[in-house]
């Protein structure tokens, strides 16, 4: 069975095609990238899964379940931490984790709730109204309230936007032993250094399409390389080299390199050259390039 | 188990943490209402032979602040949750349309009723009231509660901005609950009137809620149930409809 699966899912709004046939499978177990600018359907594509949109063409499962037919037993299996940081002002972190947990249907839960408060550093604030806390305490209750009846999903849409670095490391880890517990993990994020770092596939949008679908050490090793990058003063490149080379935006070149054999042929050549070197670096392969490649490679041609 | 008894539980927790708001000001204002027009109309008006006008009006006046809280607090937090967004939490568990309906309702009857109460209480001692048929007046607060609670959930799903609920609430459930016989018999009114207030089913319900009190009213309070009743059904068909489609709540 397959933890989320999208079959040929459209949606539109107004003029706007925000999803135009997105097909995607998710494994159970899996930490799972969905990459992609502001506006590629990400957002969307979650919300068809989480019922708080609904598709025009396609299907959408979550273990097996469809989400309009059996929207029961999909939500159940489905937790979602919504992009934007929402809250009720009524009520302490202990009641909104109690409330939530009653919408599931779920009442004595709460040996599990502590567990979420303890995990995710609110223990000091677990009495304090939702209104007093900072914007990453609130975010902290995001993830609890979806963890709150211990979904087998988990779909994180850009949960460390605007987060300060404690709570990511706090958030990742937990993340992460919840992946190793078993649960699929879903993650969108523009932080590409912290998918490539987590994530085990990948899928990249752009404008309501999946541009790219691997496993992120494949993508990597297809559409980005170890580079030696160097930056040189006032000398030129010496041409044995620069076949291959690009210069990035500072300035600085990017010699790609297959092993460490050809890091020292390329310092040698440098030398015997009399280049006068600023800088230097291996820069191992990056998603950011993979990224950029892909999307560069999307773009479609200007209209005339 | 469903998470019906939950989202009730939220909703009266809700208006209740609150409640200075939520059940003593409109409390309040039906006792100036009270004093002011049992002042300035005693003398001048004899609604029910043999009732007191002081009394009369009391019945009427507490299903006034009954129908617009009932309308209030579905509405209210409907529209309250959109705008901050945190409607989702409600929207991603699996509770049905049934459950949202029954949740938002039932938090809008139990209002109402507190208030009702809360005006009887705090008009007893001026001005008790007999209650000659309890069972009536129960059911007519019931549906007339009902009925004010659903459209409160259409009203709280179709309004987007504050100002689009307050139109609705201006517009449309002040001057059908100030006209439906509140300070007055429809007995008074000329034929044509009287003829259009028969069209508000505000009406229904604030007449037969005061033949609960009295034993007298405008129109047979069995026909009045009937329309109060109907009308309540009507508004919870197209407020389950609306939840069945998403309309305005799923995209």
């Amino acid at each position: 069975m397959l933890a989320v699966e999208a079959r040929g899912v459209h949606k539109r709004y107004g003029a706007v095609r925000a999803l135009a046939g997105v097909s995607l499978e998710v494994r159970q177990g899996e930490f799972f990238g969905l990459l992609g600018p502001n506006g590629a359907g990400k957002t969307t594509l979650i919300c068809a899964l989480g019922g708080l949109a609904r598709a025009d063409e396609g299907t959408l499962s979550v273990m097996g379940h469809d989400v309009v037919r059996d929207y029961r037993e999909s939500r159940r299996a489905l937790g979602i931490v919504p992009q934007e940081i929402v809250f009720d002002p009524f009520f302490t972190v202990r009641e909104t984790l109690r409330l939530q947990s009653g919408y599931f249907g779920l009442r004595r839960n709460d040996a599990w709730i502590d567990e979420l408060i303890e995990r995710l550093a609110l223990k000091d604030k677990a009495d304090a109204n939702m209104r007093s806390l900072s914007g990453g305490m609130k975010r902290r209750v995001m993830v609890a309230q979806a963890l709150v009846h211990r979904p087998p999903v988990i779909v994180l849409d850009e949960p460390t936007a605007g987060v300060d670095v404690e709570l990511r490391q706090t958030l990742w880890a937990f993340i992460r032993s919840l992946n190793a517990a078993g649960h699929t993990i879903v993650l969108t994020t523009h932080y590409l250094e912290e998918a490539q770092q987590l994530c085990t596939r990948i899928a990249m949008m752009k404008e309501g399409r999946i541009v790219a679908l691997d496993s992120t050490a494949r993508l990597l090793t297809d559409f980005s390389e170890r580079v030696l990058r160097v930056k040189l003063e006032g000398s030129e490149l010496p041409a044995s080299l620069a076949r291959g080379a690009t210069q990035d935006a500072a300035g600085a070149w990017r010699i790609p390199i297959a092993d460490v054999a050809h890091v020292e042929e390329a310092l040698r050549e440098l030398r015997a050259a009399g280049a006068a070197v600023a800088s230097l670096e291996v820069a191992e392969p990056e998603l950011e390039e993979v990224f950029v490649k892909i999307m560069r490679r999307e773009e479609r041609p200007a209209a005339p | 188990m469903t998470g019906f008894p939950t989202l009730l539980q939220k909703e009266v927790l809700r208006f209740w943490k609150v409640s200075f708001q939520t059940v003593a000001a409109p409390v309040l204002t039906t006792l100036l209402y009270l004093l002011v027009f049992a002042h300035a109309l005693a003398a001048h008006v004899e609604a029910f032979p043999g009732v007191p006008y002081r009394e009369f009006l009391i019945p009427g006046l507490a299903m006034m602040a009954m129908l617009q809280n009932a309308f209030a607090n579905s509405s209210s937090s409907l529209i309250q949750s959109k705008i901050t967004g945190n409607i989702v939490f409600i929207l991603l568990p699996p509770l049905s349309p049934l459950d949202l309906f029954a949740a938002y309702l039932g938090a809008s009857i139990v209002r109402a009723l507190v208030v009702g109460l809360g005006v009887f209480a705090a008009t007893a001692w001026i001005v008790p009231v007999p209650v000659s048929h309890p069972g009536w007046a129960l059911a007519f607060a019931l549906a007339g509660c009902g009925m004010l609670g659903a459209l409160g959930i259409v009203a709280g799903i179709w309004a987007e901005k504050f100002d689009q609920l307050a139109a609705f609430q201006n517009f449309l459930v002040m001057p059908l609950t100030f006209l439906a016989g509140v300070f007055y018999s429809t007995q008074s009114l000329p034929p044509f009137w009287r003829a259009v207030s028969k069209l508000n089913p505000f009406f229904y319900a604030i007449d037969g809620f005061r033949y609960g009190f009295f034993g007298q009213s405008d129109v047979d309070p069995a026909t009045s149930l009937a329309f109060a009743t109907a009308a309540f059904a009507v508004l919870s068909w197209i407020t389950l409809a609306m939840l069945r489609r998403g309309y305005k709540l799923r995209h």
